[in-house]
Formats: C-alpha cells, sequence, structure tokens
C-alpha cells in the first residue's frame, strides 16, 4: 500500500473522475452543479494530498515517475487552476441540453493526464500522460459541437495534435532505439558517454518539436490562435492555464533529467524557440480584434519568455522557468475570466476588442481588473509580472547570455504595445454598449484574488515562492 | 517624530489616498487628494528640517528584506532629499492646478496623481537597485493613463509615444542592472556606489543606462516624445512631467552613472558635451518659432536640461552643484510656466500664442508673476535658474571652453525665445475682444503660482539653503570622480615670458 502513497493525487483524481463520470451519466442535466463542485472538491484534495510522500518519494516504478518537489510544484499550479477553470465554466454551458455535466469529468481526466506529465521520468509514461491530457482537450475544444467555430477548433487542434504526437512518438523511438532505455537517466547517460550520434540528435529534436506543440511554441504554434478563438471560452480558460505549465514543466524536466549532457544541443533549439515565439507573439498580435485571439498571440509570447529560463539551463534558469508559469497563470486566468463577464445585452458571450471601449466609465473594477492583468502581462512594474521577466533574464545573464536577454527584453518592449491598447480602449475610448450584468460571486472573488496577486502585494511573496521554486528545481539536479 | 519610518510613510501616504480616491465622490476626491499631498509635503519638510548636512551620507535608512532579491531599503543623501522636497511641493500645487480645470472622472484622475507621488518618491529614496527599477518604471503607468484620458486632441498618440519611448530606455538599463548584481552581488545603491567595475564592462554598463536616463532627461535626439507629451497633457500632469519626472533621468546620472561607472563617464564626456551642445542650440532655436506656447515651453525645458548634462559630465564641484540647482529652479520655473499657460488656457481655450496679446492691461497679477518665471527661466540674477546655470557653464568651462561656449549661446537664445513670447503674450494691443475680457488670477491661481515666485526667489538669493544638504554629497562624488575628471583647456598655464621675467628682475636686483 506504502508504494501508493506517493501516487496519492493522481489516485484522487483518476478514481473520482470515474465516480464523477458515472454520476454524471445518471443524473443528466440536473448533476451539473453537484458533478462540477465534487469535481473542484477533488481537485483540492488532490492539492491538499500533495502534502507528504507524494512531495519526496523519489523514483516510483523502477524510474517510470518521481514523486518529487518539482512535480508537486507543478501538480500545486496545475490542480488550482483546473479548479479555476470547472467554476469558470459556471452558468456557461446551461443551455447545452445534451451534456452539460461531462466538463468537470473531462477536466479532471485532463488533470490526471498534466500530473503524469510533469512528474513522468520516462519516455513512455511522458506519452501516456501526455495523450491522456490531449484526449481529453481534443474532446474539450470541440464541447459545444453544434457550434460550428467550437467544432472546427477541436478538429483543428485534434488532427495537428495528432501530428505532432506522430513527431513525438517518432522521437521517443529514436531515441530509445538508440539508447535502448526509455528513461530519462538513461538517456542522458547516454547522450554522455559520447559525443551524441546523428540518431540521437535527430530524435531529441523530434522530441522537442512535438513538446513545442503542446506549449504552443513557436513554429508549431499555429493552432493556437484558433483553437483559443474557437474553443468556449472556459475551455479556452484551461488552455492557457495548466496544459501549458504541464508541458512547459516537462519539457524543463526532459531537457535536464534527460539530456543534461547535451545541453548544448537543445540549447540552440530552445534559444530559437524562445525569441521566435516572443516576437511572433508580441508582432501577430497587432492587427487582432478578437480579445481571445490576442490573448492566445499573449500566451505564446510569454512561453517564449518562460523558455528563456530554460536555455540559461541551470538551476537558477529552472527555478525562474517554475517562478515564471506560476505567476503567468495567474495572470491570464484572471484575464480570461475577465473575458468570461464580456456578454451582449441577451448574455451571448461578445469577443471584440472594440466592445471594451471606456470599461473604465462603465465598470470601473472590472477594467481596473483588466488594466492590472494587461499591465502585468505586459512585464511593466510594479505589477508583479514584472518579477518573473525579470528573474529569466536573470538568469539568462548569469548563465552567459546576455545577447539573450537583451532580445527577449526588447520583445517585451515591442509586446507592451497591445497590451496598452488594451487598455488604452478601456480607459481613454467613449463607452460602447454596456455588457450585461454577470451575477457569478465566486469568479468575482477569484478575479479579485488574481489581481491582488499581481499587484504590488505580490513582491510580499518573491521569498516563500522563490525559495520554494528554488528547491523544486533542486530536486531536478 | 524621530522613529516613525518618514521615508515609508511618503510613500504610503499617497498610496493609501490614492486608493481611497477611487472610492468617493468627486468632491471628496479632491479633498483627499489635497489633503494627502500637504502631508507628504509636511512630511518631506520634516524631513529637510531633521536631515544633518555634516551627518553621515545615507539617512533616514529603513530596511526590511523582503526575500529573494529586492529589499525594501529606503534611505537619502541630500541631493535625494532636495528632489524630494520638490516633489512634494509641487505635486501640492498640481492638485490645487486641477481643482476646477478637471471636471470629468474626478476620482481616478486624483487616484493616478496619487500613485505617481507615490511611484516618484520611492524612486527617489530607493536604495535597492530593483526597488529603483520597480518605482522608476512604474511611474510610467499613471503617466500614461493621464496624458491619455485627460489630454487635449491627440492625447493617445502621445500617451503611446510616451510609454513605449520610455519603456524601451529603461529596459535595457534592466539588463545592466542585472549584469551588475550577478557581478557585484549586491542590490545595494550605496555599495554599488563604491564598486569598481572593470572599465570595459563600464562602457556598456553606462551606455545601458545612458539609453534610459536621456530618454527621460531628455537629452537631444531622443527629446521627440516630450514635445508632444506635453502639449496633449493636461496643466497639472505637464507640471508633473517637467517638473519632477524629467528630474528622475538626471537624478539617474547623478546616482549610478557618475558613481558607479567613473571610467565610462569619462569616456563619453565628449559625446555629452556634443549632445548637449547641440540640444541648447537646436531646441532653443526650434522654441523660438513654436506658435503653441506649450510646445515653446517644452522645447525650452530640453535646453535647459542640456545645462544639467553639462554640468554633471564637467565633474567639477560648480558643475554638479550647478546641474542640481538647475534640475531645483527649472522644476519650479517649467510648472510655473504651464501653470502660466494653464491659467490662459481655461480661459480662453487655446495655446495659441497669437490669439493672446497685451493682457498686461486686462491681467496686470498674472502679467506680474508671468513676468517673475519669464526672468527666471532666461536666468536673470535674483532668480534660481542663474544660479544653476551661472554655476554649471562655470564647472563646464573648467572642463571645456568649447562646451561652455556652445552653452553659453542657449542662454542668448533662451532670453531670445523667452522674452519674445512674453511680448507678445503680455505687451502690445489688444487684438482679441474675448482675450481682452479675461479677469485677472483667483485667489486659488494665487496661490498656486505665488508660493512658486517666492521659492524661486529664495532659491535666487540666498542659494545656499539648497547647496548646503548637498555639499557633501556633491563632495563624495567628486573624490570619486577625481582619477577621471577632465583636465580643461581653460586652466592657466605658465607661458614662456616666465624665465625672461626672472632674469629681468635678477638683473635689476644686480644694479
Amino acid at each position: 500500500m506504502s508504494r501508493f502513497a506517493p501516487l496519492l493525487p493522481e489516485i484522487i483524481l483518476a478514481v473520482g473522475g470515474l465516480v464523477l463520470m458515472m454520476l454524471a451519466a445518471f443524473t443528466g442535466r440536473r448533476g451539473t452543479t453537484l458533478v462540477s463542485w465534487f469535481a473542484v472538491a477533488l481537485l483540492i484534495a488532490a492539492t491538499v494530498a500533495l502534502i507528504g510522500p507524494p512531495s519526496h518519494a523519489g523514483p516510483l516504478f523502477d524510474g517510470m515517475v518521481s514523486a518529487d518537489l518539482f512535480a508537486s510544484f507543478g501538480k500545486a499550479v496545475i490542480f488550482p487552476s483546473a479548479a479555476v477553470a470547472i467554476i469558470a465554466a459556471r452558468g456557461w454551458f446551461d443551455q447545452d441540453t445534451e451534456h452539460p455535466s461531462e466538463y468537470s469529468v473531462l477536466i479532471v481526466f485532463a488533470a490526471v493526464g498534466m500530473a503524469v506529465m510533469v512528474s513522468s521520468t520516462s519516455l513512455v509514461s511522458l506519452y501516456v500522460g501526455l495523450e491522456l491530457n490531449s484526449l481529453a482537450g481534443y474532446v474539450l475544444a470541440s464541447y459545444q459541437r453544434r457550434d460550428e467555430r467550437s467544432a472546427e477548433a477541436g478538429l483543428k487542434y485534434f488532427v495537428l495534435g495528432a501530428l505532432a504526437s506522430g513527431i513525438l512518438l517518432y522521437g521517443i523511438s529514436l531515441l530509445y532505439g538508440f539508447t535502448g532505455t526509455t528513461s530519462f537517466t538513461g538517456v542522458a547517460a547516454a547522450f554522455g558517454r559520447e559525443a551524441p550520434s546523428l540518431g540521437l540528435l535527430f530524435g531529441l529534436v523530434f522530441v522537442l518539436a512535438g513538446l513545442a506543440f503542446k506549449a504552443s511554441a513557436v513554429p508549431f504554434h499555429m493552432w493556437t490562435p484558433d483553437v483559443y478563438e474557437g474553443a468556449p471560452t472556459p475551455v479556452t480558460t484551461f488552455f492557457a492555464s495548466a496544459p501549458k505549465v504541464a508541458s512547459v514543466l516537462l519539457a524543463v524536466r526532459l531537457c535536464i533529467e534527460g539530456m543534461g549532457p547535451a545541453t548544448d544541443a537543445w540549447r540552440q533549439i530552445v534559444i530559437f524557440a524562445a525569441l521566435a515565439s516572443i516576437f511572433l507573439g508580441a508582432v501577430a498580435a497587432y492587427g487582432q480584434t478578437n480579445i481571445k485571439r490576442l490573448l492566445a498571440y499573449s500566451s505564446i509570447n510569454n512561453v517564449g519568455f518562460a523558455l528563456i529560463g530554460l536555455a540559461a539551463g541551470d538551476r537558477q534558469g529552472a527555478s525562474s522557468v517554475l517562478f515564471y508559469m506560476t505567476v503567468y497563470v495567474v495572470m491570464t486566468v484572471g484575464a480570461f475570466l475577465c473575458v468570461l463577464w464580456m456578454r451582449g445585452e441577451d448574455g451571448e458571450p461578445v469577443e471584440s476588442i472594440a466592445s471594451l471601449s471606456g470599461l473604465a466609465q462603465r465598470q470601473p473594477g472590472f477594467a481596473a481588473a483588466l488594466a492590472i492583468f494587461m499591465f502585468s502581462l505586459a512585464g511593466v512594474p510594479p505589477l508583479f509580472g514584472f518579477w518573473p521577466k525579470l528573474l529569466v533574464f536573470n538568469a539568462a545573464v548569469h548563465a552567459g547570455y546576455v545577447a539573450l536577454a537583451v532580445a527577449g527584453i526588447l520583445g517585451a518592449v515591442i509586446g507592451a504595445y497591445y497590451y496598452l491598447k488594451i487598455v488604452k480602449v478601456m480607459y481613454m475610448d467613449e463607452p460602447a454598449a454596456p455588457y450585461a450584468r454577470v451575477r457569478e460571486p465566486l469568479q468575482g472573488l477569484l478575479v479579485l484574488l488574481a489581481a491582488l496577486f499581481v499587484s504590488p502585494l505580490g513582491y510580499l511573496l518573491i521569498g516563500p515562492l522563490g525559495s520554494l521554486t528554488d528547491r523544486a528545481a533542486g530536486s531536478l539536479f | 517624530m524621530i522613529g516613525l519610518p518618514l521615508l515609508s510613510l511618503l510613500v504610503l501616504v499617497p498610496l493609501i489616498g490614492g486608493v481611497l480616491c477611487l472610492f468617493v465622490s468627486a468632491r471628496a476626491a479632491r479633498w483627499v487628494a489635497l489633503v494627502a499631498t500637504l502631508a507628504c509635503l509636511e512630511i518631506s519638510i520634516d524631513l529637510w528640517l531633521l536631515f544633518d548636512p555634516e551627518g553621515p551620507q545615507w539617512q533616514f535608512v529603513e530596511k526590511m528584506p523582503l526575500g529573494g532579491q529586492v529589499d525594501w531599503a529606503l534611505g537619502i543623501d541630500g541631493i535625494a532629499l532636495l528632489l524630494i522636497v520638490l516633489t512634494a511641493f509641487l505635486m501640492a500645487i498640481s492638485i490645487g492646478a486641477s481643482w476646477r480645470s478637471i471636471e470629468k472622472r474626478v476620482p481616478e484622475y486624483m487616484a493616478y496623481f496619487l500613485l505617481m507621488e507615490a511611484l516618484i518618491m520611492g524612486a527617489f529614496a530607493a536604495q535597492d537597485l530593483f526597488l529603483f527599477y520597480i518605482f522608476f518604471e512604474g511611474g510610467l503607468i499613471p503617466m500614461y493613463l493621464i496624458i491619455g484620458i485627460w489630454g487635449g486632441a491627440e492625447r493617445i498618440k502621445a500617451s503611446y509615444k510616451f510609454f513605449l519611448y520610455t519603456f524601451f530606455g529603461s529596459v535595457l538599463m534592466l539588463i545592466a542592472m542585472l549584469y551588475m548584481v550577478g557581478t557585484a552581488g549586491t542590490t545595494s545603491i550605496p555599495a554599488l556606489m563604491a564598486y569598481d567595475f572593470s572599465s570595459s564592462a563600464q562602457t556598456w554598463l553606462f551606455l545601458a543606462f545612458f539609453a534610459s536616463f536621456a530618454v527621460k532627461l531628455p537629452m537631444w535626439p531622443v527629446h521627440t516624445w516630450l514635445p508632444d507629451a506635453h502639449v496633449q497633457a493636461p496643466t497639472a500632469g505637464s507640471v508633473i512631467l517637467a517638473g519632477v519626472l524629467l528630474k528622475l533621468g538626471g537624478y539617474g546620472f547623478i546616482r549610478f552613472s557618475l558613481p558607479m561607472f567613473p571610467e565610462g563617464s569619462a569616456e563619453f564626456i565628449p559625446f555629452m558635451f556634443v549632445l548637449s551642445g547641440i540640444a541648447v542650440v537646436y531646441t532653443s532655436l526650434v522654441a523660438l518659432v513654436q506658435r503653441d506656447m506649450k510646445k515653446l515651453i517644452a522645447y525650452s525645458s530640453v535646453a535647459h536640461m542640456a545645462f544639467v548634462t553639462f554640468g554633471l559630465f564637467a565633474m567639477n564641484r560648480q558643475g554638479i552643484e550647478g546641474a542640481m540647482m538647475v534640475m531645483l529652479g527649472h522644476g519650479l520655473v517649467s510648472g510655473a510656466l504651464f501653470l502660466c499657460v494653464g491659467v490662459i488656457y481655461d480661459r480662453l481655450h487655446t495655446r495659441e500664442i497669437a490669439r493672446y496679446g497685451g493682457l498686461a492691461d486686462n491681467m496686470p497679477g498674472y502679467a506680474l508673476l508671468f513676468m517673475v518665471f519669464t526672468m527666471a527661466s532666461i536666468g536673470l540674477p535674483g532668480t534660481s535658474n542663474f544660479v544653476g546655470e551661472f554655476l554649471s557653464l562655470v564647472g563646464t568651462y573648467h572642463a571645456s571652453s568649447w562646451a561652455a561656449i556652445a552653452g553659453t549661446t542657449g542662454i542668448i537664445l533662451g532670453a531670445a525665445y523667452m522674452l519674445w513670447l512674453y511680448w507678445r503674450i503680455c505687451f502690445g494691443t489688444q487684438r482679441n475682444a474675448d482675450a481682452a475680457a479675461m479677469p485677472d488670477l483667483s485667489l486659488r491661481e494665487w496661490w498656486l503660482l505665488a508660493p512658486i515666485a517666492l521659492a524661486v526667489m529664495w532659491m535666487g538669493i540666498y542659494p545656499e539653503s539648497f547647496l548646503r544638504p548637498m555639499r557633501n554629497d556633491v563632495g563624495r562624488l567628486i573624490i570619486r570622480l577625481e582619477r577621471v575628471a577632465p583636465a580643461g583647456d581653460s586652466r592657466l598655464t605658465l607661458g614662456k615670458g616666465a624665465s625672461h621675467l626672472g632674469d629681468h628682475d635678477h638683473s635689476g636686483a644686480g644694479h
């Protein structure tokens, strides 16, 4: 029994998810609220269960997964943000008569997949976790299947995702073929023995390409704007937060634990992906008129910054990535919760940036929250979004990559323009038609908490959060 | 009073006031803002009185670790002290200046102003490199909103230009800061001021900081955001922009560039002198042809700021003290001039110079005060700017006579555009009936302008009150710069004739 104790969070979610599926099937429409609260409770229970053995039991099941602080830190970010995605959907799928309650169940299964992703130390468990998450994601993207855009988003995500999985799997098979093992440590040992052979390098490139797809890093980002725009907004909230953390953390663990000796080989790829993501995310967002599309480019842009920390390749860099993703998730979830409140007179969702005009005069609190998230995403001090950017640049400078940091920071200035544009529309334009009021006090509370977190008050957290990310990163080295 | 964390209060009082403003009515917000700024003024005067010019370099030091790489470390020397007093003084006046002229979205306006005051105070008092950066950059957000919401017709473009220009300048500084912290292993500004970076690194570090401060100051050719921002900003916004925010650039040079990278700074002296010389002559000529009053004063700000860079990079006592005095004097005078523009803009809603004329007839009080500030801007003896510009040019002359010649041209041109402006507005015949019908200064406007006029004269007549707190700090800076200070071409040299003269004396003694 004690062998399974370190897996308690995953077990809670997997078993609970199965129970929920039954519950959803038998209660139907009536059970929606019950199922969603149950799912939130499961995710909270799984987060609490991280305390203890799941955080420091070490390698499990012959090195398939590792229960260490790095994994726990990732899960501690992933589970709550998945729970927020469930809360975000309250009242959204009410008109949906077909399957209102499976949404929460799918999110719980995706959370199990992500938990496996961040703790996997083997190419096989990596793939299983990734696919579990992705399959749930494909269904979620096309959740409103009668809505053309949602169906299109699901299909696009599935086709491109399957392609990426294929690339990843091909890379995994190459790595396995040339090293004879699937465990990260075994692969690392093979990389360390001699100069990597061409086959190994090919495997490395393909695996990274597959992961870049999941993290929507350039040049594998093409699906992101379309899927983010087409998917129902609560689903987009989810896509932009938890899976992003899981795939970036997975990339960190694979690069450092699995391919540490080949750092020079993967660093070039990561640097390219980082800079390309930052600049493309910044430039392509200029002409956008749809806020979800704009936030999609923003998420591409932000992954680029996180990858700068990975490119540093040392403990400080890994720690800065963890810090970055934590703050990123809070900012993004906050921004998407605000987008959820953009409803027309009849309660239909509105997504055009123009509809935000003069929001500061119509709903000052709402506008202030969104402005805080925008300035924070742009990395303007004194908001908290500045600090993780400083940490990743610091890691890059510390590792001797000053030019990388300079290039990244110039990208941050270019990117600042479109965040400013949102603030300008809200604060400086004449008021447009008012939004319908959304009465969701819980979502309001979450937005408030997120806004307080990224406000200058967040700086009080840099001590505890910094030492936590540092220890979590330390478990990789 | 001892024991209270005065510097933290200086940051927190406006911050709390600002948040409070958001939740009250327009009328109450005005009073909250006024009370908060007056409280800050009170605190800063206390600081001035309690500051011991002969005491240690850093006084009122507070330190609280936040964990991570940044400390809540505050502390001031005489240089920061004077700039804090200037900020508090101008802030209270700006709130008064916005009392009636701002009518829409008043609570927000007051909140942004107070927020900005908190951030500026923090930037002047910060003793931690990253803390400084956070405050320094943070000031962009409220100013962006103030220009963009309450500005003139072209406000959106101006606000973007302001934000992106200054943001771009500052992020390069951030990279340099990361490098410095990595190399020196500390984020404490006093420690870094004594740290010697390798001279090759200093070149790059200087350039990175220069990118930020030159944009902020602003120096030619990166000054182009300033006229737009000034013209579009509401009156009080211009006052703060010219009076305080520009000073952050000069403060940056004094606090960071000079003491932290002496070799780097010395290397760029000719470069700085050339840029400053061009700025003085070019922007003064541009100011001459402006039809818009605010734009004229905006360009004159760029010209005046060039005296700051002249003085600072002369690297001698007169130069640096002069630069500080120019900053303080210019803060008061340009602020007052923008207020003077605001007074007549509020009445006629145009800034076009040609629409006015002969105001001395119907607005004698206004003409009197405007005259005081015009003279101060020219640098008439007895006003603040005379002290500053004179000292700064004396210092520059010691470093390079050519630079001093270029600088002095600026004074002549300054007299030309300011006197011509005054003549066109206050003298001559009254061409427009509506301008001729404008009432003289109200009591509120007297209360705004008269204190500045008194301060300007005080600085001009008894500058010692302002020079004394910073004397030792300038002294410390000069010691730091001693090894790199330029020799100059103006020193007296021993002529060839001396030996001949000696022979003559000798032969004379033989008689």
